[in-house]
């Protein structure tokens, strides 16, 4: 059909934009930042190795995974606004956020009741934070498997998205209770829970760059019966989908991408639930398009905070999350304003 | 109980109790190829219930449906979905989707998640929105047609399937006369070479020139025959509260039955 394949053209074009964007924007990252690069002062070359140094150890890897864990966000945001057939759903629902908190909180807590054993190193060093991370991914798919059982499978997503809320305030209030006892892990949970990429180093690269592969190509062959979904769940069901183990298996790839993407970057709001949105304004497209294009825009937002994260107080750094949840919400608020105007 | 020869589709004694209601009550019927049949009933009939009992969506407490004289339990959702259509009653669609998009998705029992479209499959849908004169919202978003154009669209997704079995809750909803004409010159045409239609019906003076009618009153099929049966027309006044009469008229075509309000 010829107005398909126009647009199925049409469709590689807003792709390139997020591309080029996210190239321009990694070019710019790979310089900014609290110890700025030496060119324009005593020229590039004798401090050229240095900034090598500095570029291939930090901003390298933490540019690739700002993207890559952009994209995990954006595109576990189209996911769970498909899924849900509602343009507000946001990765974060069905547990996942409170569960990686409450991972953390775990895994802080046992850090510091064990302080008084084990020497300083092994507490503040890469076991810790490797500890944190795998706390947090484990927390996350711990979150949506409990909200998974308590709806009894993801065949009503009402009362999945129910089931989500309760879990969400019972970790929290279990947080809460630990953080009590053990008052030393409020301020690594709140470092979590602003949201940072300063921490991305090349085995966050890999690992984050890998669960992108492994989810976003089942995403996209799952990505037509998003669009069945459109037309209602009875219509989809007649079109001979099995919804229950479709909608499973959406809600299996939306949590590993989250909570992939939280492990690393801690709980860095607004970036899957703007990204979809921006696309959606920007293209009239099916599922599959619209999943891709939100994973590149993610990417290209998560990546943008970042640099501004670095740069705006430079030396000092911002936590990313403030920047995308002060970004995201004055654009949903424009949003919400426009539509109010429009009704 | 073997399926009647030559039927597509054929219930035996289905029984569906919705909130401690009995909506569908032991209702028998068979489905032959060739037939344009009218689903006609007041509000509350269970109407729409029967329809998504006869799609498979809905399992009922009592009775079984069988299609090709399999039971429909037992066919697994693809095939099933390729040798049956079901059109809504009211249309969700809400997203952002184009008109030749949501066409598309009803090849999607023939091509399955990971198949791309074939010659045939762009030949059904075109087929199909010129069918339901929708060809120029192919590249609208259905969100953005008015109820009309929306119906025409997802008519046009459910004849894209292209199935033997085709059942359609309230196809005429939003349409115009010019369109409703439209709409029962297609689903004719679709019988006549062969498959089975059953469309709930709202308006009856379209529903007096099916094949034949299916009479429903709460939940009971209470008449089932072609319209110019007598009794059939009598049960029909009957279940409707006298509100209007059937008449005779003769048109170019031969003769056909109006209603008329009893005003």
């Amino acid at each position: 059909m010829s107005t398909s394949i126009a647009r199925h053209g049409a469709a590689h074009l807003p792709l390139l934009t997020p591309l080029r964007l996210g190239l321009l924007l990694g070019l710019l990252a790979l310089l900014a930042g609290a110890c700025g690069l030496a060119a324009g002062s005593e020229g590039w070359s004798w401090a050229w190795h240095d900034d090598a140094a500095l570029i291939q150890a930090i901003r390298a890897p933490r540019t690739l995974g700002a993207l890559a864990a952009g994209a995990l966000l954006g595109l576990a945001g189209a996911l769970a606004q498909g899924l849900f057939r509602n343009p507000l759903a946001d990765p974060f629902l069905l547990g996942s956020a409170a569960g990686a908190g409450l991972g953390v909180v775990l895994v802080l807590a046992a850090g510091g009741a064990l302080g008084a054993w084990l020497p300083g190193a092994v507490l503040h060093g890469a076991l810790m934070q490797g500890s944190v991370v795998v706390a947090a991914f484990l927390g996350a798919l711990g979150g949506v498997a409990l909200t998974l059982l308590l709806a009894g499978g993801a065949a009503r997503p009402l009362k999945l998205l129910l089931c989500g809320v309760v879990v969400g305030v019972l970790m929290g209030a279990v947080s809460d209770l630990l953080l009590l006892v053990s008052p030393e892990a409020l301020r690594g949970r709140h470092v979590f829970l602003l949201g940072t990429t300063g921490f991305l180093g090349w085995p966050a690269v890999a690992w984050l760059a890998g669960v992108l592969a492994l989810v976003l190509l089942p995403a996209l062959h799952l990505a037509r019966a998003l669009d069945a979904l459109v037309l209602g769940d009875a219509s989809a069901s007649s079109l001979g989908l099995r919804l229950p183990v479709l909608r499973l298996l959406l809600v299996a790839l939306m949590a590993l991408a989250t909570g992939t993407a939280v492990s690393q970057a801690g709980l860095v709001g607004f970036v899957g639930l703007v990204a979809p949105h921006l696309v959606r304004r920007l293209v009239t497209t099916t599922h599959r398009a619209l999943l891709a294009l939100s994973a590149a825009t993610g990417g290209v937002l998560l990546l943008a905070a970042d640099v501004a994260a670095r740069s705006l107080v430079a030396p000092q750094e911002l936590p990313v999350g403030v920047l995308t949840a002060l970004f995201g919400g004055v654009y949903l608020l424009v949003l919400l304003r426009r539509q109010g105007s429009a009704a | 109980m073997m399926a009647a020869p030559g039927s597509l589709l054929r219930a035996d004694s289905l029984l569906l109790s919705l909130g401690g209601r009995r909506v569908v009550d032991r209702v028998s019927l068979a489905l032959a190829p060739g037939q344009w049949v009218a689903l006609v009933g007041p509000n509350g009939a269970g109407k729409s219930s029967l329809l998504s009992l006869l799609a498979g969506l809905r399992q009922p407490d009592a009775g079984r449906v069988l299609l090709d004289g399999q039971p429909l339990a037992d066919w697994p959702p693809r095939a099933r979905a390729q040798r049956l259509a079901w059109l809504s009653q009211q249309g969700e669609a809400e997203g952002d989707l184009t008109g030749a998009d949501v066409v598309g998705l009803g090849r999607l029992p023939h091509q399955g998640l990971f198949g791309a479209p074939t010659a045939a499959d762009t030949a059904a849908v075109q087929s199909a929105m010129a069918e339901t004169a929708s060809t120029a919202f192919a590249a609208r978003r259905l969100n953005m047609l008015s109820g009309g154009e929306r119906q025409r669209v997802l008519l046009a997704r459910a004849l894209a399937v292209q199935s033997p079995v085709l059942l359609l809750d309230e196809p005429t909803t939003h349409l115009d006369a010019p369109h409703q004409r439209a709409l029962v010159r297609s689903l004719l045409q679709r019988a006549r070479s062969g498959a089975a239609v059953l469309a709930v019906m709202h308006d009856l003076n379209l529903a007096l020139a099916a094949d034949r009618l299916l009479v429903l009153q709460q939940g009971r099929l209470v008449a089932d025959g072609p319209p110019a049966d007598a009794a059939v027309r009598q049960q029909l006044v009957v279940v409707f509260d006298q509100a209007f009469s059937i008449e005779p008229v003769a048109t170019a075509a031969g003769p056909r039955w109006v209603a008329v309000p009893a005003l």
